[in-house]
């Protein structure tokens, strides 16, 4: 017959009563602090161990700049891309740029800035909080998906970078890289890939920089590790795999408008009201979907946008 | 009568119905002793007749290659293997293969000659309409998978973009082929039917055109098909005009 027996030392005898009803608070506050400190050791080796594809990324923000709308399948979003880098089949990215390395990564930032410099991504990426942006993202080409992007605001990212009186806009430029893009080996665009904003478009809260999608750390196919989201533009104008950020002070001529600037303008607004000669642009297939949704103008950012164009003919200015 | 040999066209009755083969009579003729072993093993039989008469085995070959792309796809649906966007995956599938069989069709004349196989010639018709096959399909995912019986939607889509254009231009020269593609018809249109069908040479060209128009900026593939269709006309216009040439003369 067991006989039970109080024990010798009673833990109210080593914790005083007050500490120990409040035992819950403490170990919050504890492990806080200590994850605080964790993170703050070890943020550099967790970014930089960002290179690996998949890698989760940590200290993600909501935003409420968010759609509600369900997002894609990560497999449509990193099986069908248009990033000619890598073959101008939307298959062929996901088959073509397995062996790209998006780290290490320089980001070389020049023009009209206080301090022109060559970053290391992840030194360049440092100062921000990470956010997620569920976004629209709308292809010229009159498809759309819903993406769950990471990103840090390009606004902030611009005004850390100090632009002169004269800077007016922002150019952007892809890796060029024929041995790792095999894209770029044949000349069906003129490259490296060129993209550009208005200082004012860049500053909008809607544009982000992306690094990430679903949470991880952008595949390659996507516009690893550095890429421009602006979800009321065609998808052409979110630039991927950006090795440099200029500020100009004068428009500067994007890829597209290059190659066909009676088709793709600077500004490409996604504008259900300007025709384009290959694709009805009234209407447009969401991925997943059978039938075709009405495209609404800015892509249903026109809250946040509309007022960039005030003045501004968007017949002309497309 | 050099010029009825090498015109574009050829006798009605090389569009007839088949003549039936005198050494396939003589066969069964032979084999009619033991009929019953024979059909029982058709494995046996099947070869040997073919090798006997291969543009049987040719049209099995192009009756199971016209085939094979619509059940792929048909295949591809219910197994969800047509990627992100299948209406796009599917008009693609279904516009190239058209174009396939067009320029496939387009090859018999050329064939004929430069093999002397002239038999060959049974074998356009059933490739013809696997080209208007294919391009009804194409259509008919355009206007049910893509716009849904928006007639207003269509209307547009044809006016304003070029590429459409050219595209229902092609679906439109090639109805009157398919329907006059009959042997009845053929006896019936006699010359004009030759007249007729010539309709495939614009056809093919401005299905190409349909494809360029298409792409945005990688022609790689357009220019491909733009070459094999030039290869394919220039034999004619060469042909033709050397009878010219040499009937003057």
């Amino acid at each position: 017959m067991l006989i039970k027996k109080a024990p010798d030392i009673r833990s109210s005898d080593i914790t005083p009563k007050a500490i120990y009803l409040r035992r819950r608070e403490f170990i919050q506050a504890a492990s806080g602090a200590a994850v605080a400190a964790a993170a703050a050791l070890a943020s550099p080796a967790v970014r930089s161990a960002a290179a690996q594809n998949g890698q989760k990324l940590a200290n993600v923000k909501k935003s409420p700049l968010s759609t509600t709308d369900r997002p894609n399948a990560f497999e449509d979003i990193t099986s069908y891309n248009n990033f000619y880098e890598f073959g101008t089949d939307k298959e062929a990215p996901a088959q073509t740029s397995k062996k790209f390395k998006g780290r290490p990564w320089k980001v070389a930032v020049e023009g009209l800035v206080a301090k022109p410099a060559v970053y290391d991504i992840d030194e360049f990426l440092k100062p921000y909080t990470l956010e997620e942006r569920v976004y629209r993202l709308r292809c010229v080409e009159a498809w759309s998906m819903i993406v769950p992007w990471i990103g840090v605001p390009l606004g902030d990212v611009v005004k850390r970078l100090e632009p002169g009186s004269k800077a007016q806009y922002v150019e952007f430029t892809t890796l060029y890289d024929p041995g790792q893009m095999p894209g770029q080996r044949s000349n069906v665009l003129p490259w490296p890939y060129v993209e550009g904003l208005r200082l004012d478009e860049a500053m909008n809260p809607l544009a982000i920089l992306g690094v990430g999608l679903y949470g991880e750390v952008l595949p390659n196919q996507n516009g690893t590790p550095l890429r421009l989201v602006v979800p009321w533009k065609y998808g052409f104008k979110s630039i991927k795999s950006i090795v440099k950020i200029r500020l100009v002070d004068k428009q500067p001529r994007n890829t597209w408008q290059v190659m066909a600037s009676n088709e793709y303008g600077f500004f490409a607004n996604v504008n259900p009201q300007v025709n384009h000669p290959r694709w009805e642009q009234g209407m447009e297939r969401r991925i997943g979907e059978f039938f075709r949704r009405k495209t609404l103008m800015f892509n249903g950012y026109g809250e946040q946008v509309a007022h960039l164009y005030t003045g501004l003919d968007l017949r002309k200015n497309y | 009568m050099r010029g009825s040999r090498t015109g574009f066209g050829l006798r009605a009755s090389d569009f007839g119905p088949e003549c039936p083969d005198p050494r396939a009579a003589n066969d069964s003729h032979e084999s009619s002793p033991k009929p019953v072993a024979r059909s029982l093993k058709p494995a046996t039989i099947f070869p040997a007749a073919l090798a006997r008469k291969p543009i049987t085995l040719l049209k099995i070959l192009i009756v199971v290659a016209g085939l094979v792309p619509a059940a792929a796809l048909v295949v591809g649906v219910f197994t969800d293997a047509l990627g992100a966007n299948p209406v796009e995956k599917i008009t693609h599938q279904t516009g190239t293969t058209g174009l396939a069989f067009l320029l496939i069709t387009l090859s018999i004349t050329p064939l004929r000659r430069m093999t002397g196989w002239h038999e060959l010639i049974r074998v356009r018709r059933m490739l013809g309409l696997f080209a208007f096959f294919y391009a009804t399909l194409h259509v008919l995912t355009w206007v049910v998978l893509d716009q849904f019986f928006d007639p207003y939607a269509m209307t547009r889509d044809v006016i304003k973009r070029p590429f459409i254009t050219a595209g229902m231009t092609t679906y439109l020269l090639l109805v009157p082929l398919a329907l006059t593609s009959s042997a009845a018809m053929i006896r019936r249109l006699g010359r004009r039917w030759q007249l007729l069908h010539r309709l495939t040479y614009l056809a093919a060209i401005t299905a190409v055109v349909h494809f360029w128009w298409l792409v945005k900026a990688d022609v790689t593939e357009p220019r491909r098909w733009a070459l094999a269709l030039t290869v394919l006309l220039g034999f004619r216009a060469w042909w033709t005009l050397r009878t010219r040439l040499s009937s003057r003369f």
